[in-house]
């Protein structure tokens, strides 16, 4: 980083041009000196003005994205205000969604959210985990940046495209693999017989899961390998010191070190998955019910209003949308705001070491 | 009896050790899986007929020109509108606000902002700009895709700012320049490049969202320029053609995915090496 060098023509503004105001006889010095005086006040002026212009300029910005927040949260009150008042908090429990009776319950879309969530994040956890304890302990130098980079590449794709491909690809293959064994290993076991129960589709909330997994692994990795590497070296050193193995310095050393930068990275993971839309929508099914089966296809909220936004009729159908939008933002918000004063509460700690 | 120990301590170590290494490779197979089958499939219905002709009815052949220029379009536009807002935002933070309980409010928003889901930023676009107008359009698309941008530019102009030494801030203002200009002559420039790299990074972002579209700017089948009417985007056309049971519109979109991916690839790939020259 170079410092850029100053415009010379800005002097202009700031120099005071009296050299030459010395030889002249009093009066004539007066006037050219309040005449120099009056000039520099004025441009002196003009940058204040400049300058005060372009801070409340920023200062509107930082507010704006302030109401922009704002405003998303009371649009979406005041878009889902109608189904809010026709179903109250019934919409949180009743399964029905029915668009001729126009009898509407949001509990089967925010059962897959949580669902295909809590899946997606028992999967993807120890898988990040793995990655990152891989990347910065055991890893050689050499692969480091391309395998970071490869993993992160993963964030870098687009989600319909994760949907495209479980759909075409993904999920034929769990149909003719994974899920015919599954179903006829489980088959006899009491409570995993009706988790893994038939008939294959393929697409289903087990699917969207996967898929789910697959898109947040790198949201872990990521923030594990920064905390993994706020880590001091004399702490594992130390432990090697003392003939620890390197999984006994991962597992008694790092990790608890970093135990709340990883919470808070699951806890980001965990936001980005429940509110992940297009992937989940090709490959969940899209059906508004409440199945014991994890093969069965199912819905999530963000699937929902993907699927059914535009096709519905009707105030209360649009209205009850936009309620599910509202309750998912709020889900989503709590759970971000949660992981990023954990990462805050992180840095601070960083800071004042 | 120790040695005993000291090998199922090892033994252990190698195992949870080689599980990691496994992880890996299980992340890595996806990446693979998932770019393998593009190439494959995009490269299958890939022809010059793609980049010259508009999206077809079924069982027609087409191309997918109105879906390239929407999506350039929209994304010019919300980057546009976006990069602005959130250059300012960061610049505040960094420069006017550094210790401003402002400044703590803000980035806890934004940062909440960054990751919050994108159906939720169409549903309000659609409740501020479809609604009250009654029809859709690509000014309420390229809407959606501003709030999105905002966040990120806001975000890595904040982190670049600041890591621009003070020194250089002290020393403009001691030749006595005023604090706007030290910003935008001094500040900016020497951030330039990780500025640059943020707005790359939000354009990479938008161009593959898809959900704020489908209902701002919801879709087109003709050629369309006139922004107050609904436009086409590749991730719009995508959506539409692979749920569809068409093969020649399954076709068509495998295309358009590999287009959108490897234009993301790109654009991040190049982000990076920027921001990579940069830092170091």
């Amino acid at each position: 980083m170079s410092g850029a060098p100053v415009p010379l023509t800005l002097f202009r503004f700031v120099r005071f041009p009296l050299t030459h105001v010395d030889f002249m006889t009093d009066a004539t010095a007066t006037m050219a000196f309040d005449a120099a005086l009056a000039q520099r006040m004025k441009v002196l002026r003009k940058l204040r003005l400049n300058d005060m212009f372009f801070a409340a300029l920023t200062r509107a910005a930082a507010y704006f994205v302030l109401l922009l927040l704002g405003a998303v949260f009371i649009s979406l009150i005041f878009g889902g205000r109608e189904a809010a008042m026709k179903f109250g908090l019934g919409f949180l429990s009743s399964q029905s969604w029915n668009p001729v009776t126009e009898n509407f319950g949001g509990l089967a879309p925010i059962y897959g959210t949580i669902v295909t969530s809590f899946i997606a994040m028992l999967i993807a956890v120890p898988v990040g985990l793995g990655i990152a304890i891989f990347l910065t302990e055991t890893c050689p130098p050499v692969l480091r940046r391309p395998i970071g980079t490869a993993v992160e590449l993963l964030a870098g794709i687009p989600s319909i495209i994760y949907g495209i491909w479980g759909l075409f690809v993904f999920a034929p293959f769990l149909q003719r693999t994974l899920q015919p064994t599954l179903i006829d290993a489980f088959a006899n076991i009491p409570v995993l017989n009706t988790l893994f129960a038939g008939p294959p589709y393929g697409i289903g909330m087990l699917t969207a899961s996967f898929i789910l997994a697959i898109m947040v692994l790198p949201f872990i990795t990521a923030v594990a390998r920064d905390v993994f590497d706020t880590v001091p070296p004399m702490l594992k050193e130390a432990a090697y010191g003392v003939g620890c193995t390197r999984w006994e310095v991962v597992s008694s050393i790092v990790v608890p070190y970093t135990r709340v930068g990883i919470i808070g990275g699951v806890m980001l993971a965990l936001g980005r998955a429940l509110g992940e839309t297009m992937a989940v929508t090709f490959v969940i099914g899209n059906a508004h019910k409440i199945a014991p089966s994890l093969f069965a296809p199912g819905t999530t909220i963000s699937a929902t209003i993907a699927n059914e936004f535009t096709e519905a009729v009707g105030d209360v159908y649009t209205s009850s949308l936009i309620l599910l939008g509202l309750i998912l933002f709020v889900i989503t918000f709590i759970v971000l705001a949660l992981a990023r004063l954990l990462l805050y509460r992180l840095e601070k700690q960083g800071g004042t070491k | 009896m120790t040695t005993a120990r000291y090998t199922r301590r090892k033994h252990k170590s190698t195992l949870w050790m080689g599980l990691c290494i496994g992880a890996t490779v299980f992340g890595l197979t996806w990446l693979v899986l998932v770019l393998g089958t593009l190439l494959y499939k995009g490269f299958e219905g890939f022809s010059v007929a793609v980049f010259t002709q508009m999206t077809p009815p079924p069982g027609s052949d087409g191309g997918l020109l109105n879906a390239i220029f929407g999506s350039i379009v929209m994304t010019f536009a919300g980057v546009a509108v976006g990069s602005p807002i959130g250059i300012l935002a960061g610049t505040y933070m960094a420069e006017y606000g550094r210790h401003a309980k402002l400044t703590s409010v803000v980035r806890f928003i934004n940062d909440i902002l960054l990751s919050a889901p994108s159906i939720i930023v169409g549903l309000f676009v659609y409740t501020v700009l479809v609604a009250p107008v009654g029809h859709f359009s690509a000014l309420a698309g390229a809407a959606s895709l501003a709030v999105i941008v905002i966040p990120v530019v806001t975000r890595t102009t904040e982190d670049m700012l600041l890591l621009v030494p003070n020194q250089l801030r002290e020393a403009a203002s001691a030749l006595g320049l005023p604090r706007a200009v030290v910003i935008r002559k001094i500040a900016y420039k020497a951030a330039r490049a990780g500025m640059i790299t943020g707005i790359l990074l939000a354009v990479a972002r938008v161009s593959g969202e898809t959900a704020p579209l489908l209902f701002t700017a919801l879709n087109n089948q003709f050629w369309s320029m006139d922004l107050s009417k609904p436009m086409s985007s590749l991730p719009a056309v995508i959506f539409q053609f692979a749920l569809s049971p068409y093969a020649d519109w399954q076709r068509l979109a495998w295309v358009g995915a590999l287009l959108i991916t490897f234009a993301v690839l790109a654009l991040s790939i190049l982000a990076r090496t920027l921001s990579g020259r940069n830092a170091t």
